[in-house]
C-alpha cells in the first residue's frame, strides 16, 4: 500500500524507520519539513530519540558528531547555506570516521538570495569524505535513508542524502512505507566501532604528525572504495526486503544509444519523458542518471558510456572558471578510454528555473546536429539580455 | 501563512509621511496580517527622519528572516546578509566608514541563535552601531521552530509537547557584555519605540533595544494567543520602569513583563578608541 506524502516527510520516514536515536536540526527553507516532523515523532513517542533544537546547523553537525562518538546512531538535515556554515565539520565527521547520515535539499547559494533547487551547495562539498547520493523522487528518499545507514555503518564513513529543493522536498507522491520488521531484518542495530566507554576511556581527535596523517586520510580513501565494493551485495539485501534497487548509476536503453544524456536528481523523470517522446519520434537517447557521487562509480560510469557517441551531461550546478561538475568527473573518467564519446556540457535549471521535457529534447537534438561541442559549456536558456556583449 | 497585507492605492495628495524613505515598488511587503514587524520598522524610519540626520549617512544591515527583510524596504544603502551575521557585516561598514550610522534590523533568531556570538562581541566592544530586535519569540519566516527566545513550556514545531529550555533575558546579556544603551519596549508602545530608536541613534557607543512582536501565525496559533490577544498582554501586563535591574527583565507574561530604558553609559566607542590608538586621531 502507498501512502501519499511529501518528499521531505518521506526522508523522516526513513529516519524513524532506521531507529535513530539522537537528531539535531535547526530551520531553513526547503529543509525544515524534515526535522519538525522527526521533532513530532519524538515529542508523541512515535520515536524513541531525543531532538535537540540547536542554534545554528554548525552546532547541528557538531551536536551528532558528540551523540555519534558515543555509540549511538544519529541525524540532522540541511540545505544551501546551512550545509556551506557545517562545512568545518564535514570534514571532521568523515575523518572521525563516524557513520552518520545527513539529509540535504539541494538549493542555490546567495547572493540573489533564492530558495530554489540547485546542486552547486553538496558538490561544493565533494572533497569532504561523505558519500553522496542523490534521489529523484521521495520514494527514492526514503529508501536512500535507510539504506545509507546500513552503508555508512559497514564502512565507518558519513553519507548525505541528496534531494531537490521543492521538485522533490515539498511535492506529494505515492510512496511505499515498508514496515518496521523489515526495516529491522535489513538495518540491525548499530554496533559500533567508535564509541566512547568510561570503563576503557579513550581520547578523540587528537594531534597527528605527518608521520601518521596521510595513513589516516588514505584508509578515508579504502573506506570509499569498500562501499563501493559492497554497494551491489547491500542493495541485493535491500531488494530482498523491500522490492526495489537504485544502483550506483542507473541506465536507461544506454545500450545501442548513440546519445546519452547524464542527469541527476528529478530532472532525471523529466527526461524519462522526454526519452519516451523522442522514442515516439523514432529518435533514440539513453540516459544515465547519476545517484551516487562520491565514491565516484568510475567503471560502472566508463561501462556504459562507452559504447556511445556523444555524451550530453546535464549540470544543475556550475564550478566558476571550469564548468559543470558532473561533466567535470564524467570528462575526466572517459579520457583514458579508446575512441571515447564527445562530451557535451548543458548547464540548466540553475536557482530552480524550470528543466522542462522541450528543454531536454531540444538539448538532445543540439548534440544529435554537432559534431563537437561549440564551447566548453553551454548555458541553457539565459535570459536575452545576458547575450549583449558588456 | 495569512494574508499579505492589500496594496492600497495612496494618493499624490497625500502621500505615505515615510514614503521618501520606503521603496515603494516593493510594497506590499510580506509580513502577515497581525505582526508586529511593520510597526517596529515603522518606529524604526520615523526615528531616522526625526534625527535630521541625512539619509545618505545612514545605512541598514539586515539577517535573516521575516525582519531582515527589513533591509529590502528601505531607501537607502542596505544590506540583507547571511543567517546571522548582519553584525559583523555592519562592523565592517561601520571600521570603513565611521562616519555612516550603522542600524541593525533583525530578528531574535538571526541575532541571538545563529548570530548570539557576534552580538556579544560588538557589545562587548562597544561598537557605535544601533541593534534593533524584532523579538517574537519563534523562528517565523520558516514556519515555527522554537527558538533561543521561546518562552519555557511554550509550543513550536519543534517542541510540539513544549519547550524544555528557558529563553534568554536579552536585555541582562547585552548588559552583560558591555552595551552602553539597553532599552526594550512592545511594537504596542510605538512612541515610546520610536523615541527610543531615535535617542539610540544619537547614542555614540553600541546601542540594543529589544522590541516585543506577536507572530500570529507561528508563535499565536500554537500557543492560543490571537493577534488582539498579545496586544492586550503589550497593554495590561507590561510596566515601565526605567533603569531596572537588567537581572529582573525575564520575560513571562503571567507577570508583569517590564518595559524601558535600563543602560545609557558613555563609554569610548571602538572606532573612536582605534583611531586615537592606531591612527593618531584625537577624540573632539
Amino acid at each position: 500500500m502507498k501512502t501519499v506524502i511529501e518528499g521531505s516527510h518521506a526522508m523522516s520516514e526513513g529516519v524513524k524507520l532506521s531507529r535513530v536515536q539522537v537528531v539535531s536540526g535547526y530551520p531553513i527553507t526547503p529543509q525544515t519539513h524534515i526535522i519538525e516532523e522527526i521533532a513530532a515523532f519524538c515529542s508523541d513517542g512515535r520515536m524513541e530519540a531525543t531532538f535537540i533544537p540547536v542554534e545554528s546547523e554548525h552546532s547541528a553537525m557538531a551536536a551528532i558528531i558528540g551523540a555519534a562518538s558515543t555509540g549511538v546512531r544519529a541525524f540532522t538535515a540541511t540545505s544551501s547555506h546551512g550545509l556551506a556554515l557545517m562545512h568545518e565539520l564535514l570534514h571532521w565527521a568523515s575523518a572521525a570516521r563516524l557513520p552518520l547520515v545527513m539529509g540535504e535539499v539541494n538549493r542555490a547559494l546567495g547572493p540573489g538570495w533564492n530558495i530554489w533547487t540547485d546542486q552547486t551547495d553538496s558538490l561544493a562539498q565533494r572533497d569532504t569524505g561523505w558519500l553522496q547520493l542523490y534521489c529523484e523522487d521521495g520514494q527514492e528518499a526514503l529508501d536512500t535513508t535507510i539504506f545509507a545507514y546500513r552503508l555508512a555503518e559497514l564502512v565507518n564513513l558519513p553519507v548525505m542524502v541528496i534531494m531537490d529543493a521543492f521538485f522533490i522536498s515539498h511535492t506529494f507522491e505515492p510512496v511505499s512505507i515498508p514496515s518496521q520488521e523489515t526495516v529491522d531484518r535489513f538495518l540491525p542495530p548499530l554496533e559500533p566501532r567508535i564509541a566512547l566507554d568510561t570503563d576503557n576511556p579513550f581520547a578523540l581527535f587528537q594531534m597527528v604528525p605527518p608521520a601518521f596523517y596521510m595513513e589516516m586520510r588514505e584508509s578515508i580513501q579504502r573506506g570509499m572504495d569498500q562501499a563501493l565494493a559492497i554497494y551491489d551485495q547491500v542493495e541485493d539485501e535491500f531488494e530482498a526486503e523491500f522490492g526495489r534497487r537504485y544502483g550506483l548509476i542507473e541506465t536507461i536503453g544506454c545500450e545501442d544509444a548513440d546519445i546519452i544524456l547524464v542527469t541527476s536528481g528529478s530532472a532525471t523523470s523529466t527526461a524519462r519523458q522526454a526519452r519516451m517522446e523522442l522514442e515516439a519520434r523514432g529518435e533514440q537517447m539513453g540516459i544515465l542518471k547519476m545517484k551516487t557521487f562520491r565514491p565516484f562509480p568510475v567503471q560502472t560510469v566508463q561501462r556504459a558510456l562507452s559504447g556511445a557517441k556523444k555524451v550530453a551531461v546535464l549540470d544543475r550546478n556550475f564550478s566558476f572558471g571550469a564548468g559543470g561538475i558532473f561533466a567535470q568527473e564524467i570528462k575526466s573518467v572517459l579520457q583514458p578510454l579508446k575512441n571515447a564519446p564527445v562530451v557535451f556540457n548543458y548547464i540548466a535549471g540553475l536557482g530552480g528555473r524550470d528543466i522542462t521535457t522541450e528543454t531536454i529534447i531540444s538539448l538532445y537534438e543540439q548534440t544529435k546536429e554537432r559534431q563537437a561541442p561549440e564551447s566548453a559549456w553551454d548555458w541553457v536558456g539565459l535570459n536575452p539580455y545576458d547575450h549583449q556583449p558588456s | 501563512m495569512g494574508k499579505p497585507a492589500l496594496k492600497e492605492v495612496i494618493p499624490e495628495s497625500h502621500p505615505h509621511p515615510l514614503e521618501d524613505l520606503v521603496r515603494m515598488d516593493r510594497i506590499p511587503h510580506i509580513w502577515c496580517s497581525g505582526c508586529g514587524t511593520g510597526s517596529i520598522f515603522t518606529a524604526c524610519l520615523t526615528a531616522m527622519k526625526n534625527t535630521g540626520i541625512d539619509y545618505n549617512d545612514f545605512a541598514m544591515v539586515s539577517g535573516i528572516g521575516c525582519s531582515g527583510r527589513g533591509a529590502g524596504y528601505i531607501n537607502i544603502d542596505s544590506f540583507h546578509t547571511t543567517h546571522g551575521r548582519a553584525i559583523p557585516f555592519a562592523t565592517g561598514i561601520k571600521m570603513a566608514k565611521p562616519e555612516t550610522n550603522v542600524i541593525v534590523f533583525s530578528g531574535d533568531g538571526d541575532l541571538f541563535a545563529i548570530g548570539g556570538n557576534h552580538f556579544i562581541h560588538a557589545a562587548r566592544r562597544n561598537m557605535d552601531i544601533t541593534v534593533i530586535c524584532v523579538n517574537n519569540f519563534i523562528y517565523g519566516m520558516t514556519g515555527g521552530q522554537a527558538a533561543a527566545t521561546t518562552p519555557h513550556n511554550a509550543r513550536s514545531s519543534t517542541t510540539m509537547g513544549g519547550n524544555p529550555e528557558s529563553p534568554f533575558n536579552l536585555p541582562l546579556l547585552a548588559y552583560a557584555a558591555g552595551a552602553t544603551y539597553v532599552a526594550r519596549w512592545t511594537m504596542l508602545h510605538s512612541r515610546d519605540l520610536t523615541d527610543s530608536i531615535e535617542e539610540a541613534i544619537n547614542h555614540k557607543g553600541f546601542s540594543f533595544i529589544e522590541a516585543l512582536s506577536p507572530c500570529p501565525i507561528n508563535y499565536g496559533r500554537r500557543n492560543k494567543e490571537k493577534p488582539l490577544d498579545s496586544l492586550k498582554l503589550y497593554h495590561d501586563r507590561t510596566i515601565i520602569k526605567n533603569n531596572a535591574d537588567p537581572g529582573e527583565l525575564a520575560i513571562d507574561f503571567r507577570k508583569k513583563v517590564i518595559l524601558g530604558k535600563f543602560v545609557d553609559v558613555e563609554k569610548p566607542c571602538h572606532d573612536e578608541e582605534y583611531g586615537r590608538m592606531y591612527l593618531g586621531e584625537t577624540n573632539e
